[in-house]
C-alpha cells in the first residue's frame, strides 16, 4: 500500500534545493552568490515546512497505524525496501525538524560569511537525512539516514566552527560512529533472525531472550552516545561549543532526539525483555546524568557549555521517562524531547544573538544587558523559565509527566531526578542573572543593540510554541497518545508471552 | 591427432593474446626506431588497447552461462569468472586511460606500457579461470611479471626501480611458496585439478597433515598477492615508489584478480576443508583490518596511506571469505566492484596533485584545496567518506554485505572487530578532509586537470554517490556469480 508520497517529498525537497544551489548559483560577485544561496535555502526550507503542515492537520490521531506509508522494492535480494511512514511517535519529530531548519538558516544569515553556498548545501542535506531518519520504516534505511547525518554535521562543525573545531568535529564523528557500527552488527543479527529489515514486521517479531540482551546492548551503545548519556556524553559539550550557532541548534534540537527516538522505536518494542532487564542500568546512568551534569553546569564559564550540560541533564529525564514503561513516563519523555528541542534550540540562539555582537561566549564578559536589550531579556527569560520547567512553559509538562511516571515505577529514581530540577533552576537562574541583570559596567557593552527584526522572526515562533506547549499540551499529547498506548501494549504482551513460556518451561 | 579443445569459453583470452602480439608489432614498426615518435605511437596503442579490452569484455558474453570446462579441464568459465573478469577488464581500461596525462608529462610515454597492462590483464583473466594448480600458477606469473616491469617503467627514477626490484624479489618468494604448496598438495592428493581435489575431500574425512601444510603454503602465496597481513610488507614501498598511474592499477586490478582466485581456490577444491583454513583466514583478516587502520594514521604520503588503506580493505573482503558461504562470496564480489570504483576515483584525484608541474604526494599538499579547487575537493570528500564506509555512499554497502555474511556465519567477534577498525580507519580518511577544508591553503595545485582524469573522477564519484539509488545490477550480478561458484 502506498499513499501520497508526502514523506518522500519532505525528505528529498531539501536535497533538490541543495542540488539547485550547487548547480545554478554561481556569480562573479561573491556577495550576490551568497545572497542567492541564502534565499534559495530559506525558501526551500520554508516550503518544506509549509508542506509538512499537512502532517499536522491531516494526521489521524485515532490510530496507531503508520500513516503516509510508502513502500518500494530497493534491494530485493536482501528484502530491503524503501519504506517510509510516520506514527504518533515520529510525526512530531518530523515537524520539529522542518520547523527548526528554516530558523537555523535565518540564524546563520549574517553569522556565516564564508563559503555560504557550501554551508547552505550542508544544511539542506542535513535536513534530508534528519527527516528521512524519523520517517524510515526499514531498518537499513533508518541506519543509513542515522549515520549519514554525521557527514554534513562533521563538515558544519569543522569548517564553520570555533577555534577547537577540528578536535570537536573528530570527536563527535568518531564517538557516534563507534556507537552506530555496533548497532549495525545488531541490526544484521536481527535481520538474520527475523529474515527481514521491515520495521513493521520486526515490531511484532519476538527475538530469543539471550539474543535480546546482546542486541539491546549494541543499540544502547549507539543511542546512549547519541542522547548522550553519562559517561559517554563528553563529545557533546565540545561539539556544542565549537559548532556555529545553527549547528548547535540542530544538534540540540534534533540530533539528540535520535537517541531517544531510537529507544522508543527499537529498544522498547523489539527487545522488551532486555529493556526490562536493563532498566536499572538506564535509571542509574540517567540519575547520575541528571545530578552530575547539573552540578557541572553550575561551574561553567562558557554560555554554550552550560547549556550543553543542561541538555545532557534534560535528556536524562527523557531516558528515565522512556524506561518507566508507563503511559505518563513515555509520553513525558516524548514531550520533554519536543519541548527541549524547541527550548534548547532557542537558548543556543539566544547565545548566538550576543555572540554575533560581541564574539565571546564568556559569561563574565556580559552583565546588565537588560539595560540595553530589554526585548532580548524577555525572550531569554521565557526560554530560561522553560528550561527550568516553570508551569506554563513546555518544559513543565514534560518534566511533570516524566516524574509522575517515574514515581509509579520507582520512587527513588523520581526523588533523585527531582534533585535535578532544583539544580536546573539554580544554574539557569545563575546564568540569567550574570548575563542580563546587574550593572552595565563593561565598556564594550555600552553600545550593544537590541534584537533586529530578523532575530525577532527567529524567536517569535519558538516563543509561541514554548508557551503553547505549556498552556495547552493536549494538542500535542493527542498526537502521540494512541501510538504510545499501542507501544506499551506491545511491550506488555510480549513480556507476558515470554513469562508464560518460562512458566511452561519450569 | 588430439581432439581440438573447445575454444569458445576462452575466446576473450585468445582474442586478447592475439591483439597483444599485433599491437607489439604495430608499435615497433610504427615507431620505426625514431625517438621523437614515442608519444604518437603511445597514444595510438593506448586507444587500440582500450578498444581491445572492450571487445574482450563483449566476448565474455558467450561464456555467461553455466559452468564450462575446456583445455583438459584446466580452464573454467562460469558466472563468477565472468563477473570478476568484467571488473578486471574495466580496471585495465581505466588504468590505461588514467595514465596518459602522467606518462606524457614524465616523458615515459612508451607504447609498451599499455601492452604491459594488456598482458597483466590477460594473466589475471587466466588466473580467474584457472581450474588447476598449474594453470593458476601460469596465470599468476604472467600477471606478476608484467607488474614487476610496470613498477619500474620509469627507469631513470631511483624509487621506481627500487620498488620494481623489491616487488620482484618478494613476489618471487611468494610464487615459490605457492609452487611449493602446490607440489605438496600434488604429492599427498595425487592431482592438481580443482574438481578432482574437491571430489577427494568431499568423501574423505581425515586429511593428511602434509596436505594441510601444502594448503597453508598456497594460502601464504595468495595472501602475499592480495597483500594481506603478515605478507603485506612490500605494499607501502611499492605503492609509494611506483609511478602513480601504475600504483592506481596495482591497487585495483591485481587485488581483484587475486581475491577472486583466493575465493575460487578456498571454496572450490578446498571447500570441504573449511575447518582447516577458516581460522587462518579469520586471523589474517583481523590482522589486515587492524594494521590497515592503525598503520595508516601516521602516514604523511598519500600513496603510502592508500597502501595501508588497501591492506585494510583486503581485510574486510576476507571477512566474506572467512564466512565461507555463498553470502560471503556475494559480499566479496559486491565489495570488489565498489572497491574498484572508489580506488580508481581516489587515485585519479591523486594524479591531479601537481604543483608547478611536479607531482606531489604529501597529504599536506592538499591543504586548503576546498578553497582553491572546490570541485576536486568535493569529490575527494566523497571518496574519503566512501572509503570510510559512511552511508549513503557506496563504500558502506560493500562493508554491509560482508559483515552480513559474517553475522550469518556466526562470526560475531570478527564482525565486531571489523566495524571497530572501520571507525579507527575513519580517522585518517577524515584527516584528509580536514586538511582540505579546515586548514588554510599554502599554494594551490596546478590546473587544469587532464580531460581523461576529469572524466574518470566525474564518473566514479557519480557512481559512488548514486549507487544507493539503483544498486540492483551489481547486487544481482554478484548474487548469480556467487551462486555459480556454489552450484557444485
Amino acid at each position: 500500500m502506498t499513499d501520497f508520497p508526502l514523506l518522500s517529498i519532505l525528505t528529498f525537497v531539501p536535497l533538490v534545493g541543495a542540488v539547485l544551489i550547487l548547480a545554478f548559483i554561481r556569480d562573479d560577485d561573491p556577495e550576490v552568490e551568497a545572497r542567492n544561496a541564502r534565499f534559495t535555502a530559506l525558501w526551500t526550507s520554508i516550503a518544506v515546512f509549509l508542506v509538512s503542515l499537512v502532517l499536522w492537520f491531516n494526521f489521524d490521531k485515532t490510530t496507531a497505524e503508520f500513516q503516509w506509508v510508502e513502500k518500494v522494492e530497493w534491494m530485493p535480494a536482501f528484502g530491503i525496501s524503501y519504506h517510509m511512514g510516520v506514527d504518533g511517535i515520529s510525526v512530531l519529530f518530523v515537524l520539529l525538524t522542518t520547523l527548526l531548519v528554516p530558523i537555523c538558516i535565518l540564524a546563520s544569515w549574517e553569522a556565516i560569511k564564508e563559503r555560504v553556498k557550501e554551508y547552505m548545501i550542508c544544511f539542506l542535506i542535513l535536513e534530508t537525512f534528519m527527516i528521512g531518519m524519523f520517517s524510515a520504516l526499514d531498518m537499513m534505511l533508518f541506519y543509513i539516514f542515522f549515520e549519514a547525518v554525521l557527514i554534513p554535521m562533521f563538515i558544519i562543525i569543522g569548517i564553520w566552527g570555533g577555534k577547537e573545531r577540528v578536535y570537536a568535529a573528530f570527536k563527535m564523528f568518531l564517538y557516534t560512529l563507534l556507537g552506530s557500527v555496533l548497532m549495525l552488527i545488531a541490526m544484521l543479527a536481527m535481520y538474520y533472525d527475523a529474515g527481514t529489515t521491515d520495521m513493521t514486521v520486526l515490531l511484532t517479531h519476538t527475538f530469543p531472550s539471550e539474543m535480546q540482551k546482546w542486541m539491546w546492548l549494541a543499540f544502547f551503545a549507539s543511542f546512549a552516545i547519541k542522547v548522550p548519556m553519562w559517561p559517554v556524553h563528553t563529545w557533546l559539550p565540545d561539539a556544542h561549543v565549537q559548532a556555529p550557532t545553527a549547528g548547535s541548534v540542530i544538534l540540540a534540537g534534533v540530533l539528540l532526539k535520535f537517541g531517544g527516538y531510537g529507544f522508543l522505536r527499537f529498544s522498547l518494542p523489539m527487545m522488551p525483555e532486555a529493556s526490562v532487564y536493563f532498566t536499572p542500568l538506564v535509571y542509574t546512568l540517567s540519575v547520575i546524568a541528571v545530578v552530575y551534569t547539573s552540578l557541572v553546569a553550575l561551574a561553567q564559564e562558557d554560555m554554550k557549555k552550560l547549556i550543553a550540560y543542561s541538555s545532557i541533564a534534560h535528556m536524562g529525564f527523557v531516558t528515565i521517562g522512556t524506561f518507566t514503561l508507563n503511559v505518563q513516563g513515555v509520553e513525558g519523555a516524548i514531550y520533554q524531547m519536543l519541548s527541549h528541542g524547541v527550548v534548547s534550540a532557542a537558548l543556543f540562539l539566544c547565545v548566538g544573538v550576543v555572540y554575533d555582537r560581541m564574539h565571546t561566549r564568556d559569561i563574565d564578559a556580559y552583565g546588565g544587558l537588560v539595560h540595553r536589550m530589554p526585548a532580548y531579556a524577555i525572550a531569554f527569560m521565557v526560554f530560561t523559565m522553560a528550561s527550568i520547567g516553570l508551569p506554563g512553559t513546555g518544559g513543565f509538562v514534560g518534566e511533570v509527566l516524566v516524574l509522575v511516571g517515574a514515581f509509579k515505577a520507582n520512587s527513588w529514581v523520581a526523588a533523585l531526578a527531582m534533585l535535578g530540577v532544583i539544580l536546573g533552576a539554580a544554574y539557569m537562574l545563575f546564568l540569567y542573572r550574570r548575563i542580563i541583570f546587574g550593572e552595565l559596567t563593561k565598556e564594550n557593552l555600552m553600545k550593544i543593540k537590541d534584537m533586529s527584526r530578523r532575530e525577532w522572526a527567529i524567536f517569535a515562533p519558538l516563543l509561541i510554541i514554548t508557551i503553547w506547549m505549556g498552556v495547552y499540551p493536549v494538542v500535542f499529547l493527542d498526537f502521540m497518545h494512541v501510538s504510545v498506548e499501542n507501544l506499551l501494549n506491545q511491550v506488555q504482551t510480549s513480556l507476558a508471552a515470554s513469562t508464560s513460556v518460562q512458566m511452561a518451561g519450569q | 591427432m588430439a581432439e581440438m579443445p573447445n575454444l569458445i569459453p576462452a575466446l576473450p583470452e585468445l582474442f586478447l593474446a592475439g591483439v597483444i602480439m599485433l599491437l607489439l608489432m604495430f608499435g615497433v614498426f610504427q615507431k620505426g626506431g625514431l625517438k621523437d615518435n614515442d608519444e604518437g605511437v603511445y597514444r595510438m596503442v593506448s586507444i587500440l588497447a582500450i578498444v581491445a579490452l572492450f571487445i574482450a569484455g563483449a566476448l565474455l558474453w558467450p561464456s555467461a552461462g553455466p559452468k564450462t570446462l575446456t583445455f583438459a579441464d584446466m580452464f573454467i568459465t562460469d558466472m563468477f569468472a565472468v563477473f570478476t573478469k568484467g571488473l578486471v577488464i574495466v580496471a585495465g581500461a581505466l588504468g590505461i586511460l588514467m595514465s596518459r596525462d602522467f606518462m606524457e608529462r614524465h616523458h615515459v610515454a612508451r607504447f609498451e606500457f599499455p601492452i604491459l597492462i594488456l598482458f597483466a590483464t590477460l594473466g589475471m583473466m587466466l588466473m580467474i579461470s584457472a581450474n588447476d594448480l598449474i594453470s593458476l600458477y601460469m596465470g599468476l606469473e604472467m600477471q606478476s611479471l608484467s607488474l614487476y616491469v610496470m613498477a619500474s617503467i620509469q627507469r631513470e627514477d631511483n624509487r621506481a626501480t627500487e620498488a620494481g626490484l623489491k616487488y620482484f624479489v618478494l613476489g618471487a618468494v611468494a610464487s615459490g611458496l605457492l609452487l611449493y604448496g602446490s607440489s605438496l598438495v600434488y604429492g599427498f592428493a595425487g592431482t592438481t585439478n580443482f574438481d578432482a581435489l574437491a571430489g577427494l575431500f568431499a568423501s574423505n574425512a581425515d586429511v593428511p597433515t602434509g596436505l594441510v601444510i601444502g594448503i597453508v603454503f598456497i594460502l601464504a602465496g595468495l595472501a602475499f598477492k592480495v597483500s594481506a597481513v603478515p605478507f603485506h610488507m612490500w605494499t607501502p614501498d611499492v605503492y609509494e615508489g611506483a609511478p602513480t598511474p601504475v600504483t592506481a592499477f596495482f591497487a585495483v586490478a591485481p587485488k581483484i584478480a587475486a581475491l577472486a582466485l583466493f575465493v575460487r581456490v578456498m571454496v572450490g577444491p578446498f571447500g570441504d576443508l573449511i575447518d582447516q583454513w577458516q581460522q587462518i583466514i579469520i586471523l589474517i583478516s583481523i590482522a589486515s583490518m587492524v594494521l590497515g587502520a592503525l598503520a595508516a594514521i601516521n602516514q604523511r604520503n598519500i600513496k603510502r596511506l592508500m597502501a595501508y588503506s588497501s591492506i585494510g580493505h583486503v581485510g574486510y573482503a576476507l571477512v566474506g571469505l572467512a564466512a565461507g558461504t555463498e553470502e560471503g562470496t556475494r559480499g566479496i564480489l559486491i565489495y570488489l566492484a565498489i572497491y574498484l570504483v572508489m580506488n580508481v576515483g581516489t587515485f585519479a584525484c591523486i594524479l591531479c596533485m601537481r604543483k608547478g608541474g611536479r607531482m606531489v604526494e604529501d597529504i599536506d599538499d592538499l591543504a586548503g584545496l576546498g578553497k582553491t579547487n572546490p570541485m576536486l575537493a568535493a569529490t575527494i570528500v566523497v571518496f574519503m567518506f566512501s572509503l570510510a564506509g559512511i552511508p549513503p555512499l557506496a563504500g558502506f554497502f560493500g562493508k554491509l554485505y560482508v559483515f552480513l555474511a559474517a553475522v550469518e556465519a556466526g562470526l560475531f567477534v570478527l564482525a565486531i572487530i571489523g566495524v571497530v577498525t572501520s571507525v579507527i580507519g575513519a580517522f585518517y580518511y577524515l584527516r584528509i578532509i580536514k586538511v582540505m577544508y579546515f586548514d588554510d591553503p599554502i599554494d594551490s595545485l596546478d590546473t587544469p586537470i587532464g580531460k581523461e582524469l576529469t572524466l574518470v573522477i566525474a564518473s566514479t564519484s557519480f557512481i559512488i554517490v548514486l549507487f544507493f539509488v539503483y544498486p540492483t545490477p551489481i547486487l544481482a550480478g554478484a548474487a548469480t556469480a556467487a551462486a555459480s561458484l556454489f552450484a557444485g
